[in-house]
């Protein structure tokens, strides 16, 4: 029962998929003018040839790998802070000046501070590492003030030591939390870290690609560069989800 | 040592539910605490736990090892019940000895699942394997047969007869019967003034 129904709205998915298309097609042959909306067919041919080209995985792979690491620095760091920020009620005052202006500034405004800041190198990972933490932060500190006090009383009465309070108490509460976390972070990340590549013109960067495709007026590579990247942000989140739901149900067998 | 309760008062606003309340409770012992609905158990044992503030009085002779079946279950509801046990017992409680304390109250099933998943009988009895075999000399039980069935309650009774003897146990019941069939001293907690002549 439960397969037939996945079947049903997958079919109906790749039916909406179908859909677009043909409206984008269609749209393109009605507009004429390839400089303004390419079509989908001219974007799947630009892609492949886009992956005989020789800096093609070096500038995916550049890209990955910051945009990534600034995301995992974002998780850590603000997990970090907003365990901090449970425990002290001071240290959530202190934080809260610096995550209400990280929320507040517009992400271009943090790309120009960077770029007299740091080196065009490290702009992406930096950014999406700004972007990253507030909300890890905030959902992880919601979290952690959420947890069951009755049940933080029991292990108080029990004894029971800090390191089986996070695995028994803490991370089975904050699951729902951090999945959530990710999950919008992962996408303002790759938002994010794109946009700074291209303001900062980073060599060898996807951000690279889609500036010259702006600069050449290549309507056909900045598509098909953009496909790239919702690929690239789509699989990474499902993969890295899948670790954490993997992690989470190896932690309840314990 | 006995554990002595000295003019214990404590409030909730304008309600007052304990009312210098006095009592002496022996070492190595069961004692039952009973009383009627309202009369400040809980929030006695509550205060000998250490979860709740005395206004006034006090107590001397606690030890500081505690162990408790709570009025609700408070199990970890994402994990089984081995590991709610696990939690809190020392590391040389091997994994063998809490699935023999569980079948001993008819727990053999169902045990790898999350006790979330098990029925509130269940749930009961893993609390209370979990309050004897935590390492304590004192241990606090709020209702622990709440919600079992006759047969299932007789054997969970005998379970803590055996398994408490010689230790500082307290008890806080409703059911006569409970004390008749675990044995030991009672002490009965009068209305609040409050409720008197309702």
């Amino acid at each position: 029962m439960i397969s037939t129904t996945s079947n049903k709205n997958r079919i109906e998915k790749l039916a909406s998929v179908a859909f677009a298309l043909f409206v984008w097609q269609i749209s393109a042959m009605l507009v004429g003018e390839s400089l303004l909306l390419v079509t989908p067919i001219a974007v799947v041919k630009r892609l492949f040839s886009l992956f005989t080209e020789a800096d093609f995985f070096t500038s995916i792979g550049y890209s990955f790998l910051h945009i990534v690491a600034g995301f995992l620095s974002g998780l850590v760091i603000g997990s970090l802070m907003a365990a901090i920020a449970g425990k002290f009620h001071l240290a959530e005052i202190m934080f809260w000046p610096f995550i209400a202006t990280i929320k507040s500034v517009p992400v271009a405004s943090f790309i120009i501070l960077c770029l007299i800041w740091l080196s065009k190198g490290n702009l992406s990972s930096f950014i999406s590492f700004l972007m990253v933490l507030p909300i890890i932060y905030s959902n992880i500190l919601q979290g952690i003030k959420s947890t069951d006090k009755k049940l933080l009383e029991m292990a108080d009465v029990f004894r029971v030591g800090l390191l089986r309070r996070i695995i028994f108490i803490y991370l089975p509460q904050l699951k729902p939390y951090l999945i959530s976390a990710c999950s919008v972070a992962m996408g303002l990340a790759w938002k994010s870290g794109i946009a700074a590549e291209v303001i900062g013109i980073t060599n060898g960067s996807i951000g690279e690609k889609l500036y010259e495709a702006k600069i050449y007026y290549t309507t056909a590579d900045l598509f098909a560069w953009t496909l790239i990247i919702v690929v690239l942000s789509i699989s990474f989140e499902k993969l890295f989800l899948y670790i954490i739901k993997k992690f989470f149900a190896r932690l309840e067998r314990l | 040592m006995s554990i002595v309760i000295s003019e214990l008062s404590k409030s909730f606003g304008e309600n007052i539910v304990l009312n210098k309340f006095s009592a002496n409770i022996p070492e190595n012992k069961t004692t039952f605490i009973m009383g009627p609905s309202g009369c400040g158990k809980t929030t006695l044992i509550n205060i000998l736990m250490g979860l709740m503030r005395e206004d006034s009085g006090a107590v001397t002779g606690l030890p500081t090892n505690k162990s408790a079946v709570f009025q609700e279950d408070r199990l970890c509801e994402s994990f089984n019940a081995v590991s709610n046990v696990r939690l809190v017992c020392e590391k040389k409680i091997k994994d063998e000895e809490i699935y023999s304390h569980l079948a001993e109250i008819g727990l053999r099933d169902d045990l790898a699942k999350p006790v979330i998943e098990l029925s509130g009988g269940m749930r009961r009895r893993v609390a209370v394997v979990r309050a004897i075999l935590a390492k304590s000399d004192i241990i606090f039980m709020d209702e622990p047969f709440k919600g079992l069935d006759d047969n299932t309650k007789e054997k969970t009774m005998q379970y803590v007869a055996d398994n408490t003897k010689n230790k500082t146990v307290i008890i806080v019941t409703h059911d006569i019967d409970e004390a008749k069939a675990i044995g030991g001293e009672i002490i009965t907690m009068g209305l609040r003034e409050s409720d008197r002549g309702q």
